[in-house]
């Protein structure tokens, strides 16, 4: 990772080494009590989601409203979450259950899982933070990076995020368009045409399901269920994007260009994942409502490890950068969340230097 | 479910507008994803069974029984099922002949353990009441014809014996044994699956001979062995089910045996190639010898799958680039579009193969 780190070549494959060791053994360990893990993660979830919704429809009432809906919020944020996020990444693949895989797995929210598992599981996790190659930095709106060049329509870089998080789901399924290779020429209109119509689907499923279908099926409680369901998608949005900006942009997480990138071996591949991410502190229930995002650096080391193990290795990866000098970046969320904020709004300004 | 008459267009259309309704309620899941949460056997794509009851038949062996979902179409006696059952946390399928009789309430598989056998141990030694499994309907061409041939011969070795107990269970439940000679063999007395219940059934029934043998004693059962005990051999339509050795030998000695194998027969000892293949998008090392199927199903990919042995064609998938090498023949084969078996075909050099 020349440039990013003083380790030499060797330090550098010999901590590629031990970091495989690790991934080697969690591979080699896992087993049944991984799968009753995450299938018992998959029936509170659906119990949540199932009771949220029978409360709401009692949602003329307060506190019904107010249950209902958090068990609703809850519900989706488990499910996009921890659940969502990674069976897509493949985490559970090992299992061979057909309905937790990541071929088969399509989830709550308005980005289609085809199309989310390229744009993240390939772009982003091959070239993290990789400044204009990893599409999920700025996703296309904010200025996140100095090396972005500055332009008068940043100045509105705080409002644009305050609505990405508000719209997140929209922002990430847009995000999959590329608009900026059609503008280049270098994505031809046929494909963006196909991934409009898939994006069309899918949201059109979502808004029939949350604001058409059971505000309907409430009769006269119409108004307090869809506000209900409303909430629920608001909070779940306002929340992964808050854990998601927290995982790469907070003070410490670094940035690369592109020739960085050159020629890169496994090992620098590590610490580029290492040095690139941030985690989030926190206890157990924080940690299943982040997905386990607030082990980003575990999770960006390992995406395909289940990620009920993410907290057992984390102390290791830890003791490893120590060993190696490397920043562990790590903090509460609401510290990181004031970081990935003063970054924004600094870099609305050309002079937005650190 | 099954055998009813088709639904007139109107009530159709009704009822299709309702799984749409109740779907767009839970979508991205199905209303199954619910439902299954109260009872497993709920689901209507796919087909499953519950572990009711076990019992041990010998010291290696257990005979399962399982009470299938409400889409199970029954099964003819000498049928196979495909099972698939849960190890540390991974689906495994497998499959196994049905023991229990045609029209049986539940469904029985007897299993004998294969020394470090993935399945059939955790089938013997430790699979609770109450688990659930993944089933395939009954398939399976191990059957008797209709009508019935008027003199039957079985020879059968070790857990070769589970279709052909089926079929005894069937014709004794119908009460129609024709002239029947059965000739069993199992390493020991103490090693011999349904020992009581076939001397039973020969007890009950004048028309059925049972003959047992203890190949830790006599020796392994070959032709001439049967010939010797069977005078009448050569009238009789026979059937046969067992290791490989003995079903080749047979076939190699007589004529028009119909077999059941539960394993290839014979491998070719292939060696060098291998190779990285694309499955389904996903880049998987195939090791020499070792068959497509077994490398992508442990490198988590969800394979099709049935007879794992090269005869049912469950698991075939078409091969887009590069070629493979057949496991009982040691030959390389395959051009763009082909469609592979993988339970019996490994890699040779590196391919592409698409899922579906
Ligand atoms: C049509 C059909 C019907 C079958 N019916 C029955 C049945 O009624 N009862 C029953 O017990 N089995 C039956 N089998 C065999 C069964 O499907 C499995 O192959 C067997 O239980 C071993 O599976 P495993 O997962 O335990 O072994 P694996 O983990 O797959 O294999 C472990 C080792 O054992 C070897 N091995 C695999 N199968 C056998 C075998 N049958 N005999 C000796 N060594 C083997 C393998 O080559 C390997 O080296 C049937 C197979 C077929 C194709
Ligand atoms: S699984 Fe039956 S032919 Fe391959």
């Amino acid at each position: 990772m020349r440039a990013a780190t003083d380790l030499s070549a060797e330090q550098i494959e010999e901590l590629g080494r031990r970091l495989d060791a690790i991934r080697d053994r969690v591979l080699a360990e896992r087993g049944a009590s991984d799968a009753e893990y995450i299938r018992g993660v998959i029936r509170t979830q659906r119990a949540l989601e199932v009771g949220g919704r029978a409360v709401l429809f009692a949602g003329a009432l307060p506190p019904a409203w107010i249950a209902g809906t958090a068990m609703l919020s809850i519900a989706k944020i488990l499910e996009n979450m921890e659940i969502g996020h990674n069976v897509m990444h493949g985490q559970w693949d090992w299992m061979r259950d057909p309905k937790i895989h990541s071929s088969a797995w399509e989830w709550d929210n308005v980005s289609s899982s085809a199309e989310w598992k390229h744009s993240h599981n390939y772009l982003h996790h091959t070239y993290t933070n990789v400044v204009g190659k990893d599409r999920d930095v700025g996703y296309g709106i904010l200025r996140l990076s100095e090396e972005q060049k500055w332009n008068p329509y940043y100045l509105g870089n705080p409002l644009y995020n305050f609505l990405l998080s508000l719209f997140f789901e929209y922002g990430v399924a847009l995000h999959d368009l590329e608009v900026e290779k059609l503008v280049a020429g270098e994505k031809p209109w046929s494909r963006v045409w196909q991934q409009i119509k898939s994006i069309g689907r899918k949201t059109g499923r979502q808004i029939l399901k949350d604001y058409v279908a059971f505000p309907a099926l409430a009769g006269p409680f119409f108004l307090p269920v869809l506000a209900g369901n409303v909430t629920a998608n608001l909070v779940r949005n306002v929340w992964s994007h808050a854990v998601i900006f927290c995982g790469h942009f907070p003070a410490g997480a670094v940035q690369f260009t592109e020739e960085q990138l050159a020629d890169e071996s496994r090992g620098e591949w590590y610490v580029r994942q290492l040095l690139g991410s941030a985690n989030l502190d926190g206890g157990r229930y924080f940690h299943l409502m982040t997905g386990q995002l607030s082990f980003q650096i575990e999770h960006h080391l390992f995406p395909d490890l289940p990620s009920n193990r993410y907290a057992e290795i984390a102390p290791e990866v830890r003791a490893l950068c120590a060993e190696y000098g490397l920043e562990y970046t790590t903090g509460p969320l609401w510290k990181q969340y004031l970081q990935v904020l003063g970054t924004i709004n600094r870099l609305a300004l050309p002079n937005g230097r650190r | 479910m099954f055998r009813r008459a088709p639904a007139a267009p109107g009530r159709r259309r009704g009822l299709l507008a309702a799984v749409h309704a109740v779907g767009a309620l839970t979508s991205p899941l199905l209303p199954e994803d619910f439902l299954t949460l109260v009872d497993p056997l709920w689901s209507t794509t796919s087909l499953r069974g519950r572990v009711v009851a076990r019992r041990r038949e010998t010291g290696r062996a257990v005979s399962v029984a399982i009470e299938p979902g409400r889409a199970w179409a029954g099964h003819r006696a000498g049928q196979y099922v495909g099972l698939a059952v849960e190890v540390d946390g991974v689906r495994h399928r497998r499959t196994y002949s049905l023991s229990s009789p045609e029209g049986a309430e539940h469904l029985t598989v007897t299993v004998q353990e294969v020394p470090d056998g993935v399945v059939s141990t955790r089938l013997v030694r430790n699979l609770p009441i109450g688990t659930i499994v993944e089933l395939d309907q009954a398939a399976g061409e191990f059957t008797l014809p209709d009508p019935l041939p008027e003199k039957l011969l079985f020879v059968t070795a070790g857990s070769g014996i589970t279709p052909v107990m089926a079929m005894l269970r069937t014709l004794d439940r119908a009460a129609a044994m024709p002239d029947v000679v059965l000739v069993h063999a199992a390493r020991s007395p103490e090693d011999t699956i349904f020992a009581g219940e076939l001397t039973a059934l020969a007890a009950r029934h004048p028309s059925l001979r049972v003959v047992l043998r203890h190949s830790g004693v006599t020796g392994r059962l070959d032709p001439g062995g049967v010939d010797r005990t069977v005078p009448d051999r050569a009238d009789r339509a026979v059937y046969a089910c067992g290791p490989a050795g003995l079903l080749d030998a047979l076939d190699e000695a007589w004529d028009g045996v119909r077999v059941e194998r539960f394993r290839p027969a014979g491998r070719a000892s292939v060696e060098g190639t291998g190779g990285v293949v694309e499955l389904g998008g996903t880049r998987v090392e195939v090791e020499p010898g070792r068959s497509l199927l077994d490398a992508g199903e442990a490198a988590g990919k969800l394979m099709p799958s049935g007879c794992r042995m090269g005869i049912c064609f469950g698991c075939v998938l078409p091969l887009r680039e590069g070629r493979v090498r057949d496991l009982r023949t040691g030959e390389e084969h395959g051009e763009p579009g082909d469609l592979v078996q993988t339970c019996v075909n490994s890699a040779c050099g590196p391919a592409r193969i698409d899922l579906p």
